[in-house]
């Protein structure tokens, strides 16, 4: 009851006309940039990051919740038309997505991906509102040895359940945690790595390090390839449904969510492996099974649906523990740091109206996105024709502004050169990004917290582990780290090694990774296979 | 196969982009570069190893010339830290170099715009780098919506946009519209330079 009260409270916030306006520009540009190749929803929110110099937070992050949302719808329209998924969320909707299209039923894909992600959405929201009060009363008695272990996990999981290789992501997050490092210690004052350099020593602004990573990097990355001639988009008109279509489709729809929220709420990266997972189990369910492969709404419907659940399910972990189990939410966290707000257990007593405006805007954004977007979906499959030198220049010219807006130095400017360089080179070298950006974003909090119990039990290490919930979240530490050991031991599972014949094997043994490109290889093999 | 249907560049005289769905597919073997690909993968990567112990060595060394005689607080110093992260860097790097040397590469990174069947744009990356650094060099002098245009208009020729008459309107636009945007809505100054001195 009270929280259906702080809930109807949050609307009045939601709703008032300005948190209106902020909640449509985030859904609408969230899908430009979600169907925009090339900018996926965190290095859009990166890039508007600076907006917290100016927006109140409640605003602010209305707005990027309303980009999260429409990234993931925009991205399947990528996926649909042009068989390029503009999100790793997206990758599995190109498998039938994509063929329906070609068949000459792209309206229908897009609008099984659109009331998808309506019902997504939704359920993903509703499932916040019920679990996220109780998961946060249940935090709100954990100390620092919970947050360090919480952390610790944050760092392990990125680095082991997602990307191909484990020691890349490793160096990845050393590399995050040496970044995090540069400035004044918090507790002593004491300066490191700053080289005397005053500059440094307040460290490098997470805004700087966010744009670097994701907007700089990118697009020295993509300069350095850029494809020459560009895909056709299929052309298509607005979306609609047959009763055929939706009695096919509404199964699909309602089951997602199930899939996609609690694979969001813990960190294993975020939408890719539900919707894959999600995929796989609407192929086996499905009646018409014939037609996977060749344009099956289910194949549409089902994932997408799930990506939107996920993100909800995100956002559960994020705002309860301060724990981002995706990219975006890593750098809404950062978000969160640049108003002093810190996201935890405590967030829902301490800023009760920033939470529940919060989630009361994603209904609002939910139903604006199903409503603009329907009608709209021919505008957004033109944006896929932007002249690409166009995009790149532009991404380049915000992430300056964005970085130069942080304290108006050009000293900040050079450091995100570097730091783009430093993401060129994670591109090229296989290193993922992901766990240098949580590294960046939480490293300091988790020394700080470490510490802190330490301090408490007077140095001794058992005060890392003096309680229920730090020595339950370390054993799935361990699990995590001893896993490729286990599961040489576990019998009868086939052997990890084969990616293509994941279509049969759920993402137990498949390495979705952050990097796109395996899993669009992946799924381009699976494909041609079917084909 | 030109880039763009409304003729904003003559695109750089490479050769048209592969069929629509297949080119990424080949990644791992056909990227490296001009030269022999695998032997110069192989040893490029050993690079990264040898900057991760580089950067290992670094951070020690910046850790033990903490001075912590004075104003410590609690068991752990800020030295901790540094130490452990260090630490965890040469051994990573160490690793990192066995799996190199055992023939494991990393996955260089796709994407929709990228063609990982040809060899790296090199003059392109410089050039778009020039046009950021310029913007860094001259933001100062004469303001941020000249700068910001030159950033655009070079990143933009750059990537092989040709249009002479289009690339610098729509660059200009741009940069003075973001700049009144910042200035005047979300009140974060850049600064005007001589030009916004005189409009």
């Amino acid at each position: 009851m009270d929280t259906l009260n702080l809930l109807w409270e949050g609307f009045g916030t939601a709703l008032t006309p300005a948190n209106l306006l902020y909640a449509a520009i985030g859904v609408l540009l969230g899908t430009a940039i979600g169907v925009l190749p090339g900018i996926g929803p965190a290095m859009a929110v990166a890039l508007l990051l600076p907006v917290t110099y100016a927006l109140a937070p409640t605003s602010a992050f209305i707005m990027f919740a309303g980009i999260y949302y429409g990234g993931m719808f925009g991205g399947s329209t990528t996926s649909i038309l042009l068989n390029t998924p503009g999100e790793t969320a997206a990758v599995v909707t190109a498998i039938e997505g994509n063929p329906m299209a070609r068949k000459g039923r792209g309206a229908q894909a897009l609008a099984a991906a659109a009331i998808g992600h309506f019902v997504g959405g939704l359920i993903g929201t509703i499932l916040l509102v019920v679990l996220a009060p109780t998961v946060a009363s249940l935090a709100v008695d954990i100390g620092a040895p919970d947050y360090f272990a919480i952390m610790v996990l944050a760092f392990i999981a990125v680095t082991s359940v997602l990307g191909k290789s484990r020691v890349r992501g490793f160096a990845s997050l050393l590399i995050g945690l040496t970044i995090g490092l540069i400035g004044l210690d918090e507790m002593t004052g004491q300066q490191r790595l700053t080289f005397g350099s005053l500059h440094l020593a307040d460290g490098i602004d997470v805004v700087i390090v966010a744009v670097g990573l994701f907007a700089v990097g990118e697009s020295l990355w993509v300069a350095a390839h850029l494809r020459h001639g560009q895909t056709k988009p299929i052309p298509v008109g607005r979306p609609w449904l047959g009763r055929e279509d939706l009695r096919r489709a509404w199964k699909p729809w309602l089951r997602g969510p199930l899939i996609g929220f609690p694979f969001g709420a813990i960190p294993a990266g975020g939408a890719e492996i539900p919707t894959f997972l999600s995929y796989v189990t609407e192929k086996r369910l499905s009646k018409h099974r014939q037609e996977f492969g060749k344009g099956a709404i289910e194949g549409v419907a089902g994932p997408e649906a799930t990506a939107s659940a996920s993100a909800a399910g995100t956002l559960v972990s994020m705002l309860t523990l301060g724990l981002p189990t995706t990219a975006v939410a890593a750098v809404m966290l950062a978000a969160f740091q640049q108003y002093g707000i810190q996201p935890g257990p405590l967030l829902f007593e301490r800023e009760p109206g920033l939470v529940w405006g919060l989630i009361a805007s994603l209904f609002v954004g939910t139903v604006l996105l199903l409503v603009l977007n329907l009608p709209l979906a021919p505008v957004w499959a033109r944006l896929l024709r932007i002249p690409r030198p166009y995009l790149y220049a532009g991404i380049l010219f915000f992430a300056s502004v964005g970085a130069y807006a942080v304290s108006g130095q050009v000293l900040d400017l050079l450091l995100l050169f570097v730091i783009g360089l430093l993401g060129f080179a994670m591109r090229r070298f296989g290193l993922p990004v992901l766990p240098a950006i949580i590294a960046v974003i939480l490293g300091p909090a988790a020394e700080q917290q470490m510490r802190r119990a330490l301090q408490l039990s007077d140095g001794s290490l058992t005060g890392l582990v003096n309680t229920p919930f730090s020595i339950a979240v370390y054993v799935v530490v361990l699990a995590l780290l001893l896993w490729p050991v286990l599961r040489r031991l576990l019998p009868g599972r086939p052997g990890a090694t084969a990616p293509a014949a994941g279509d049969t094997d759920p993402a137990g043994t498949d390495p979705a990774g952050t990097d796109r490109s395996g899993s669009i290889d992946e799924e381009r093999t699976r494909e041609n296979a079917s084909r | 196969m030109s880039t763009n249907t409304s003729g904003t560049s003559g695109t750089t005289p490479t050769d048209p982009g592969t069929e629509p769905g297949t080119g990424v597919s080949a990644d791992t073997p056909a990227a490296a570069g001009g030269g022999p690909p695998r032997w110069l993968r192989g040893r490029s990567e050993l690079g990264v190893c040898v900057l991760l112990f580089g950067l290992g060595l670094l951070v020690l060394f910046d850790a033990i010339t903490i001075h912590t005689d004075f104003a410590q607080r609690g068991p752990v110093g800020p030295q901790a830290v540094p130490v452990l992260v260090g630490g965890l860097l040469l051994v990573v790097s160490l690793l990192l170099a066995r799996d190199v040397l055992r023939g494991g590469h990393g996955e260089i990174e796709g994407g929709e715009d990228i063609d990982l069947s040809e060899p790296s744009d090199w003059r392109t990356v410089l050039l778009l780098a020039g046009a950021f650094l310029a913007n860094a060099a001259l933001i100062g002098v004469v303001g941020f919506p000249l700068s910001g245009a030159i950033l655009f208009w070079g990143a933009a020729y750059a990537l092989g946009s040709r249009n002479y008459v289009r690339d610098p309107l729509v660059a200009a636009g741009l940069s003075i519209l973001t700049f009144l945007v910042f200035n005047n809505l979300l009140g974060v100054s850049l600064p005007g330079g001589p030009l916004m001195g005189v409009l």
